[in-house]
């Protein structure tokens, strides 16, 4: 039998009080989101702000990253497949790999840490002086404003820029395959897509999507409960890149899952 | 012992507030307060830092829930009001915040039309400009109108966290702090502008400070905040003639400070 000193058990007892007690809220606010997002009047040029931040904002970060993953990939993989001869292979190995798990993995995690981030700081930042309870006080709809805007933005914007991201670094993997085989453009791309099925393009859209409402929400929810001042808006914006990466991959585990036992084989 | 020497029925009150309790945890911030505050009446609630003062007007406001008590605000009872409803009610409480609660990514003319643009929809673009011009020249900022609140002094702030509220043409002013962190002077000139913004705007004002000439200059009445209960409410020179110990030591250490 387990025999804890008061003091640890109050302490246990304190911490799972607390996550249960975070949890709920994040429930919460996750369903203040759907009776709100519904709900007039529509911020539609905070909405179009937002979007323009999250997406053309984003862009170069993106672009390199998505690049150099493709030519990386496709420069690793060689070797392996060069010793079995199977070197034509590669075009449909790396789009495989690509649309499937890097673009929409790739896209997720640059965006938890750049948009996500930048959410939770800017939010954090109003909360702590003020300026949310300064919204809320001149009756104007805060979670609304502020959080119903980001969340669509980055819900839109991630599966616009997970596609922008595979196509950036399919680039980057031709070069590579056209400066070894001299393959054409043409025929990168048709041997590229002859293994792609609706499914695997459905399902990364689907991903995107998950991924972008994650990013969005907990970058809000830290930020909108951001305290003790400038220290906790730091850790509001750490917190918020750590648990949207974590829940990216748990629910990369799941939508694989799902997926993969709709394919055919 | 709190004194309650004044007619409590809220219909003759435009705030009035009945045994007010508020705890965080194990902190017992406000232990029942009572306050009534006339129509077109300055109230300045006088305390220690950490006595309750901002935590009252943030529950008369709605932005803190009561543990219990009554607070009757233009008629209506903030606590049993719904969202709409407390929405509706703070478009005529205007809040100026310690802090000024600039909206940091917009210009000074985007702050003040912040508000306005959201709750007066019918108003053309040079109507909603006439508006944030006529506010600002009010608070004697109009040459500030294009610039970035980082770009404006601490004086400056609180005027336009103001104008910002007055845009709204509140019938009630609830003013955290105006004077805190401001050099003598400009708290005279913010002291002034409260003064005048009851006189062309007709507000009832709750004032909370610690500052005793903000509190003479702008009280019509003073309410003295201790151990989460108001000791003494009165005019400024009644609370401090009084025999109390600490009124007294308020009095006291205020001016050597």
């Amino acid at each position: 039998m387990i025999n804890l000193k008061p003091v640890e058990r109050k302490f246990i007892s304190k911490k799972i009080d607390t996550f249960f007690i975070d949890l709920y809220d994040a429930f919460q606010f996750v369903i203040r989101f759907f009776k709100e997002v519904f709900k007039p009047p529509y911020e539609v040029k905070e909405v179009i702000k937002q979007c323009y931040e999250v997406g053309y904002k984003s862009l170069f970060l993106i672009t390199l990253t998505g690049f150099i993953t493709g030519l990386v990939f496709t420069k690793q993989s060689r070797p392996s497949l060069a010793d079995v001869g199977a070197t034509s292979w590669i075009p449909s190995l790396v789009a495989i790999a690509i649309i499937r798990a890097l673009a929409p993995l790739v896209t997720a995690l640059i965006c938890a840490g750049k948009v996500g981030s930048n959410i939770a700081a800017e939010l954090g930042s109003m909360k702590v002086t003020e300026q949310i309870d300064a919204m809320e006080v001149s009756a104007v709809n805060p979670f609304k404003y502020l959080v119903v805007s980001r969340v669509l933005a980055t819900t839109l914007m991630i599966p616009l820029l997970m596609c922008y991201t595979g196509f950036v670094a399919m680039m980057g993997a031709f070069l590579n395959v056209h400066q070894n085989e001299m393959t054409s453009f043409i025929t990168f791309f048709q041997q590229a897509f002859d293994k792609i099925s609706f499914l695997d393009i459905f399902s990364s859209l689907f991903k995107s999507i998950i991924y972008g409402f994650t990013i969005g929400m907990v970058g809000c929810y830290k930020g909108f409960h951001a305290s003790n001042g400038t220290a906790g808006v730091g850790k509001a914006a750490n917190q918020s890149v750590v648990l949207s990466m974590f829940l990216i991959f748990i629910e990369e585990i799941l939508i694989v899952q799902i997926t993969n036992s709709l394919r055919p084989w | 012992m709190e004194t309650k020497n004044e007619q409590t029925d809220p219909f003759e009150n435009e705030i009035s507030i009945m045994d007010l309790y508020k705890s965080f945890g194990e902190n017992h911030v406000l232990r029942g307060v009572n306050l009534q505050v006339k129509n077109k009446e300055n109230v300045v609630v006088l305390g220690r830092s950490g006595t309750g003062k901002s935590v009252l007007i943030k529950i008369i406001c709605g932005l803190l829930k009561p543990d219990q008590g009554s607070i009757n605000v233009l008629g209506k009872e903030v606590e049993l009001l719904n969202e709409k409803e407390l929405q509706q009610l703070r478009l005529q409480i205007g809040f100026s915040f310690q802090s000024s609660a600039l909206y940091d990514s917009m210009t000074v003319k985007e702050n003040l039309a912040f508000p306005l643009v959201r709750h007066s929809k019918h108003l053309s673009k040079k109507e909603v400009n006439q508006q944030i011009e006529r506010v600002l020249d009010a608070v004697g900022l109009l040459q500030t109108i294009n610039q970035m609140p980082s770009e404006l002094s601490g004086g400056q702030r609180k005027r336009i966290g103001i104008a910002r509220t007055l845009i709204l043409r509140p019938k009630i002013m609830l003013y955290d702090e105006p004077t805190s962190g401001l050099d003598p002077i400009t708290s005279i000139e913010i002291n002034n502008l409260i003064n005048l913004v009851k006189q062309e705007f007709n507000t009832t004002s709750i004032i909370i400070t610690h500052d005793l000439t903000c509190a003479k200059t702008t009280g019509d009445k003073v309410a003295m905040l201790f151990d989460g209960k108001f000791i003494k409410q009165g005019t400024f020179d009644e609370v401090f003639s009084s025999d109390d110990e600490r009124i007294q030591n308020f009095y006291k250490y205020n001016f050597i400070k």
